[in-house]
């Protein structure tokens, strides 16, 4: 609640900020120090200490579960803030209302993250898209950009509607919102009720750009702002991911054994497409798009497995993949050439950013030592413990070892090609951030119980 | 404390020689480290050697029924030793070579090292893994800067093919994981997993791709020739040497006590790959003109032989196996040693354009003979009891009815192993010297020393092979205990 309430404050005082401010420098100033402070507030609520006592009973709920992934997200958008709240400044002149629209989204997401009832997961899925495609749109001058926002705006609004329909449905079955109540029809779940289900994982799975609803993905995401691609690849396809398995742990967990087919079926388009399309990109702007639809397919196994592990693991992907991410973003973000030529010879001339984007990368392969790996490790032991599903295990494996193939291209260039070296501006400040965020995957990689024990301590 | 030191020294040690920017000061750094390593190792057999030393446990990923579990038993013993006795030797074996960046280059050497040292200590499934990818990242990095002119590519494929390989082990520690009782991934509740026979092959298949792979065994081997012959001759060694005995370590551990009815079953299947791979990579190997490559073809032919030996079931076989593993490092490390010099001296590794080197440089023309002579097994070189005690498996063993085909067509490779290194000494150090060989020089002290060290190991296993039959008795009694049938079949 503390965040939820803080975070849409922030946005009200960011938009002033841009009036009354006319110093960048302040203007960011203050929408770090709110994010801070956001980030504080939401740990004293694990802690227990809780502002604002609102009752929300039967629309949300604030469990560890959703406030450890708050925290996450916000400690991923703080990091993304350090790093590239800067780069802001070159999308455009509206700088204090960027943040605005970031501290909305993430009010959007505290909402979906702890929703207990429909109608909230549609408010925060809404709250989170409307600004985004602002944000998409950013950069007024550049056709891309329009085209993206214009075409994430359609069909956005178009899952929106299928998402509203099965919402409609859902009512029409059960007469509640609540999911816990929806939960309770599993004996003889009606059509409406199934096809409202259905309608709800076809648009969530819109939202989470999985296969075969991703086509919007990478069109947006290389026409947006980089700056904002590396918010929107990242914190908010979590936030939705998190939505996704929260709706359908609690609303449908019962009827797990007739939609898991559906979310299998899902999970192979996903990592298919996501993968080898990967492979052919010349952009690295282009194939971090692809590669964020391969890792929602990892993702969706937690979805198709749908246990503890599948549960945690998620939690854990989440903050291993934003994180990655992430950094990888923040250096592409001041690189002037976004394809793979671009990074030739980079380890020359930047030789501490080649080597933490390096440790990104290989967090993003699912390499050991690297949270990546144990996120993805986490996905395959719930799908394994279903029994059973060892093809789809498998086959997410060996599209894990495809997805090798581009991300080690970009460590390919960096080291191994000769080449000029992009000279990129980069801050003391800015490469020890990266530095943390390395040693952060590091660290989570090889104790991953130190997110763990937030969820049941 | 023993093993955790082992790992640590050449971790951290690499990890320091990142920040040693002068070539000279690394290059002393690094050897101190492997120096050091070694010691420790010895320490390990001789003083330290009760189990109160020899291994380590303590908590990590407790949730998942993960621990840190390092220990030393007698197979580990001696491919530690090898790993240990490796690095000293080439790094001086190339002290004469120049690398840019020379502290990454020793850096991510000994972190390979560490990694290594791990896949042979741990003794739980997960540590294992995660060493087991550890030590291919150096391996990735090494070849792709440092190597040859195809070396991107190249390294690329062997990084794919051993990736695949090793993922697909993930999945069968998972799967084995899931049908343990306790939900640990600690050794023992590996071998005591029980599993249909139906998941045994499955679960075969899945760890056999990651070892297959590693070794490698036919036809899974297409990695290997162009991987050696494109890396850094340094890092060649540590991979012939040392890193391929992981895969067929991996067989002994973790393969055959865990699925043993699956090992027993297509024990004949692996046998006939492996028997084929040996005839075919010696076939090859005559016909080489390039040292790397034929060097590369006939460790191919080795660990096939050891494969077949592993799958053969029995004590000498076993034994036979680890004896060997740690004798053909040796002498796998000697011959890159001299492949090593004359390219140097003379920026060609052509046999056709080689010759008559013996009138030149006596002293490497020696040294190369005693190594050559070894790699063929001759009585009194050290890999003669290996080869013996495998073949002696090889033909007793229970399981197969094909026993005697098996050992007949692999005693033609050893035949055929004879053509090709005979062969490529004469051509290379006999006969005319040419206008390239006229000006030769010997060995330089450093790879004196190196290949002095390589020598002196030749001839002490090769008169005493009873001390290396010593050490690796009980854990091969304990290995064959748990992959035996008989118990099993009990709790079912």
């Amino acid at each position: 609640m503390n965040a939820l309430i803080l975070s849409a404050l922030l946005g009200v005082i960011m938009m002033f900020s841009g009036i009354l401010l006319k110093d960048k420098k302040s203007i960011r100033g203050i929408a770090i120090a709110g994010m801070l402070l956001l980030l504080v507030m939401n740990v004293l609520e694990i802690c227990g200490t809780v502002f604002f006592k609102v009752n929300t009973e039967g629309l949300m709920v604030f469990d560890r579960y959703a406030l450890l992934f708050n925290t996450i997200a916000y400690l991923s958008t703080l990091i993304y803030l350090l790093l590239s709240a800067k780069d802001m400044e070159k999308v455009g002149v509206n700088y204090a209302e960027y943040f605005t629209l970031i501290f909305f989204i993430l009010c959007g997401i505290t909402l979906t993250s702890s929703f207990k009832s429909l109608l909230i997961l549609f408010l925060g899925i809404e709250i989170i898209s409307i600004p985004l495609y602002i944000l998409t749109g950013s950069d007024k001058r550049n056709l891309k950009s329009n085209e993206a926002s214009l075409k994430y705006f359609l069909l956005g609004a178009f899952s929106t509607g299928l998402m509203l329909m099965g919402i409609a449905l859902i009512y029409g079955a059960t007469g509640t919102f609540n999911t816990n109540f929806i939960n309770l029809y599993y004996e003889s779940p009606s059509a409406l009720l199934i096809a409202g289900m259905l309608l709800l994982l076809f648009s969530m799975s819109f939202k989470v750009s999985a296969a075969p609803f991703h086509f919007w993905t990478p069109d947006v995401y290389d026409g947006a702002p980089t700056v904002f691609t590396s918010f929107m690849a990242t914190i908010v396809k979590a936030a939705v991911f998190i939505a996704f398995i929260r709706l359908f742990d609690e609303a449908f967990g019962s009827l797990h054994a007739r939609w898991q087919l559906f979310a299998g079926i899902i999970t192979v388009a996903t990592l298919f497409i996501g993968n080898i399309t990967a492979v052919f990109q010349q952009s690295v702007k282009r194939m971090l798009a692809y590669s964020s639809i391969a890792q929602a397919g990892f993702m969706m196994l937690s979805l198709y497995s749908l246990n503890t592990d599948a549960k945690e693991g998620l939690l854990l992907y989440t903050a291993a993949y934003s994180f990655a991410t992430i950094g990888i973003f923040a250096v592409l973000i001041k690189m002037n050439d976004y394809t793979f030529d671009g990074f030739n010879g980079f380890a020359k001339k930047q030789p501490l950013l080649a080597a933490t984007t390096t440790i990104f990368l290989l967090s993003l392969a699912g390499i050991p030592l690297t949270a990546g790996f144990l996120s993805k490790f986490f996905m395959l032991k719930a799908a394994l413990a279903g029994g059973g599903n060892l093809w789809l295990v498998i086959f997410a494996v060996l599209m894990a070892a495809v997805s090798v193939y581009y991300y080690f291209r970009v460590i390919q260039a960096m080291y191994f090609k000769d080449g000029e070296g992009a000279f990129i501006q980069a801050s003391p400040f800015f490469k020890a951030t990266l530095v943390v965020l390395a040693a952060l995957i590091i660290l989570l990689g090889i104790y991953p119980e130190l997110l763990f024990y937030w969820i049941y301590f | 404390m023993v093993p955790v030191l082992l790992i640590l020294i050449p971790l951290l040690g690499g990890l320091a020689s990142f920040f040693i920017k002068n070539e000279k000061a690394v290059r002393s750094w690094v050897l101190f480290a492997s120096l050091v390593t070694l010691s420790i190792s010895i320490f390990g057999l001789t003083i330290f050697n009760s189990s109160g030393y020899l291994q380590h446990q303590c908590q990590w990923l407790q949730s998942l029924g993960a621990s840190f579990s390092v220990k030393l038993d007698g197979m580990g013993q001696l491919l530690c030793l090898l790993n240990a006795i490796a690095y000293p030797v080439v790094i001086l074996a190339t002290w004469k070579s120049s690398y840019t960046r020379s502290h990454n280059f020793f850096g991510l050497m000994l972190l390979a090292q560490a990694g290594m040292m791990g896949v042979f200590l741990s003794m739980d499934a997960l540590l294992f893994y995660f060493f087991w990818e550890l030590a291919l990242i150096p391996m990735y990095f090494l070849c792709s800067q440092w190597g040859g002119e195809r070396r991107i590519a190249v390294t690329f494929k062997f990084f794919i093919y051993t990736f695949i390989g090793s993922l697909l082990m993930l999945i069968g520690i998972l799967f084995v994981y899931s049908r343990t009782e306790a939900h640990t991934f600690s050794i023992a509740s590996f071998y005591d997993a029980v599993l249909s026979d139906k998941e045994q092959f499955l679960v075969f298949w899945l760890f056999f791709a990651a070892f297959a792979i590693k070794m490698p065994i036919f036809p899974f081997h297409t990695w290997q020739p162009d991987t050696y012959e494109q890396a850094p001759t340094a890092t060649t060694m540590i991979l012939s040497g040392v890193m391929v005995k992981m895969g067929v370590f991996g067989l002994i551990r973790w393969l055959l006590p865990v699925v043993p009815m699956a090992s027993f079953q297509l024990g004949n299947y692996v046998t006939t790959f492996a028997i084929i791979g040996m005839i075919y990579a010696s076939l090859i190997a005559i016909q080489q003109n390039d040292l790397k490559r034929l060097v590369a073809y006939s460790s191919i032919a080795h660990i096939g032989l050891m494969c077949a030996a592993v799958f053969s079931e029995n004590s000498s076989g076993m034994q036979g196996t680890m004896i060997q593993m740690f004798n053909h490092g040796i002498n796998i490390i000697g011959l890159w040693i001299v492949v090593e010099i004359i390219e140097r001296q003379f920026g060609t590794r052509k046999i056709s354009d080689l010759g008559g080197l013996a009138q030149k440089a006596p002293v490497m023309a020696i040294l190369l003979v005693i190594v050559a002579l070894a790699n063929i097994a001759l009585p009194l070189t050290n890999a003669f009891a290996g080869e013996f005690l495998m073949f002696n498996g090889l033909f007793n063993s229970l399981g197969s009815k094909y026993s005697l085909w098996f050992t007949v067509s692999a005693g033609i490779s050893i035949i055929l192993a004879a053509v090709y290194t005979l062969n490529m000494i004469r051509k290379v150090f006999y006969g005319n010297t040419n206008t390239l060989t006229e000006a030769v020089t010997d060995v330089a002290i450093t790879e004196k020393i190196a290949l002095g060290i390589i020598v002196l190991l030749i001839f002490i296993f090769g008169v005493y092979p009873q001390a290396l039959i010593d050490l690796t008795e009980k854990i091969s009694v304990y290995i064959l205990g748990e992959a035996s049938l008989l118990p099993k079949v009990r709790t079912h």
